[in-house]
């Protein structure tokens, strides 16, 4: 009795629908279709065409006109403005990635306390998650303004010398740089607090028991549990520090002086300004190589670090 | 001693709070002050009163409403654009079987590795020989199909029991049915978190309107701050009364959704 109604259990229902074999692939291709089509005009065909377009000089309409095969990469490589483009973009990574992580981490650190109100506190370190690019800029733009700006204002109060954030390009990408961070910093602080908030309680209660301090405690257990967190932002942030925009567009315009000409910014100008979309489409193919390889050197560094449970 | 530690703990978060407001909350004092007051040296941080004269201006010599509803038309086209084609599609690689499923849902995953800047240039060529520049099928049809929300709610898809999908079969509920109204309902978290993280990701766009947009008809929010400077040659009072109304309904977007926007920018980050 038992073995039969068992053998019930394990027999799987036939479909109501039962379509010839021929037919079985008809209903997924129907459901799938329009993010198929879409997905294949918009992603896939413009990838294919890119690569084709890279070997080609094209019109300023668009449309390849003289093979020249590997001629724009090897200028992009060797010629003075892509290449220092990408020197310029490697910069700004340095400058934000590692900075944004860890002023986001000690604000998760001190929000993730049982303290009274401490949910209001989590919501203004979340909030540059709803400013824009063009907003944040802008409003940064108003506050690096050599004479009128509260910035420099604040550092005449501790008797230092206006400093002209924008067009002086020793500061330029680091002006750039500080209005990065500051609107990463609500997606950081999200990230971050979340991996907090997965740490399992009882390993801080066992850490206590052996009578660990708040230090000790930081570096031997929050820390590694929350790596694959940090290697997460660390990956992200480096992808998207590679592509910013908005701006390099409204903050400098690429100056002074290149100085803040950034591989996309670099790419928009050939494609936009120049009409080059031949040498702009390696250009983008080669950041596609270079996002690729800067992520698969990340995950090789991180497999040793980090800690999955 | 806790006390002492509480407090401590007070202080330093109203610092870090503050300072990391300050650029809004300047953004929103600047936007009250009269032009004197900005031009005055050393800078004012607090207006003396409510000049009301910056919103005035904004309202008439920039479109807002039309730069507000353009974006909104957008993103929220995009967002249910999104949504339908992948659920669709999740649908499709959660409760079906075909050869080579495998393949094809790498396939799918592989376009989230693209950068947008190699899809760009053709993107752009592909609308533009497609005479839908300046329009809102050109701004919109690129960002329709998702491999990531295909991708989100194949995972929450997944969480449906088999014995629910076969109880359907056996009492005669076709394919559609069992997806419209059974899947999607219990998938509707995931459903709003795609939504919102799509809304705002779209909402927040910026190079792809910069390219797509000629007419101040068709600018969408940012494109408008961008050009707020320009038009309003550089007072800033006018230009921050214009950043603030603009900041609005993102601010909005995120103390209601703040939940989901969370999960839809988690998804797939952390483990647990």
């Amino acid at each position: 009795m038992k073995e039969a109604a068992l053998e019930q259990q394990q027999i799987r229902v036939a479909p109501v629908a039962t379509t010839t074999r021929r037919l079985t692939w008809l209903e997924p291709v129907l459901y799938l279709s329009p993010s198929l089509i879409l997905l294949s005009i918009f992603v896939f065909y413009p990838t294919l065409r890119s690569i084709y377009l890279s070997l080609y000089l094209t019109n300023p309409l668009g449309k390849p006109k003289l093979f020249v095969g590997l001629q724009h990469f090897l200028s992009a490589l060797t010629s003075g403005a892509f290449l220092h483009s990408l020197w310029v973009s490697l910069l700004f990574v340095l400058y934000t990635v590692p900075v944004g992580m860890l002023i986001a981490l000690t604000l998760a650190l001190l929000a993730n306390q049982k303290l009274k109100g401490v949910k209001l506190f989590q919501l203004i370190f979340s909030s540059p998650l709803s400013i824009s690019v063009a907003t944040g800029s802008t409003i940064f733009l108003m506050m690096y303004n050599p004479m009128s700006g509260i910035i420099n204002h604040f550092l005449s109060l501790a008797g230092i010398r206006p400093v002209h954030w924008l067009t002086d390009p020793a500061w330029a990408l680091f002006a750039v740089g500080l209005v990065s961070i500051w609107m990463r910093l609500g997606f950081n602080f999200v990230l971050m607090l979340s991996g907090l908030q997965n740490v399992p309680a009882e390993l801080y209660d066992a850490a206590r028991v052996d009578g660990a301090g708040s230090w000790p405690v930081i570096r031997h257990v929050t820390l590694p549990m929350l790596s694959p967190t940090l290697f997460f932002a660390a990956v992200v942030g480096v992808i998207h520090g590679l592509q910013i925009f908005g701006e390099i567009d409204i903050l400098t315009g690429g100056g002074p002086a290149e100085a803040t000409n950034v591989v996309v910014f670099q790419i928009y100008q050939e494609a936009f300004q120049k009409f080059e979309f031949g040498a702009a489409s390696a250009q983008a193919l080669i950041l596609f190589a270079v996002i690729l390889a800067l992520t698969f050197l990340q995950f090789k560094l991180g497999e040793r670090r980090v800690h999955y449970q | 001693m806790r006390a002492v530690k509480q407090a401590l703990l007070y202080l330093l978060l109203g610092a870090m709070a503050l300072l990391m407001l300050l650029p809004v909350l300047y953004a929103v004092s600047v936007s009250f002050m009269a032009p004197h007051e900005i031009d005055s040296f050393p800078p004012k941080l607090v207006p003396s009163g409510l000049y009301l004269a910056n919103y005035a201006q904004v309202l008439r010599s920039v479109p807002v409403a039309r730069y507000l509803l353009n974006s909104l038309l957008i993103a929220g086209g995009v967002t249910l654009g999104q949504i339908i084609t992948a659920a669709l599609a999740a649908y499709a690689f959660a409760f079906m079987n075909w050869r080579g499923k495998g393949l094809l849902f790498g396939l799918f995953m592989s376009t989230m590795m693209v950068p947008w800047e190699v899809t760009l240039i053709p993107n752009y060529l592909t609308i533009r020989s497609l005479r839908l520049v300046d329009s809102f099928p050109g701004l919109m049809l690129p960002f329709l199909a998702t491999a990531f929300g295909v991708f989100l709610l194949r995972q929450f898809f997944l969480q449906i029991p088999k014995e629910m999908e076969d109880a359907a079969r056996i009492d005669g509920c076709g394919r559609f049915r069992f997806l419209w109204s059974i899947v999607l309902p219990l998938s509707r978290p995931g459903m709003i978190t795609l939504g919102a993280y799509t809304f705002l990701a779209t909402w927040n766009q910026y190079l792809w309107p910069l390219l797509l947009t000629n007419t101040p008809q068709m600018r969408t929010v940012q494109i408008g701050i961008r050009f707020l400077m320009n038009e309003e040659s550089r007072q800033y009072g006018v230009v921050m009364a214009g950043v603030v109304l603009f900041m609005i309904p993102a601010m909005l977007m995120l103390l209601v959704g703040q939940r989901y926007l969370v999960r839809g920018l988690m998804a797939g980050a952390v483990k647990g």
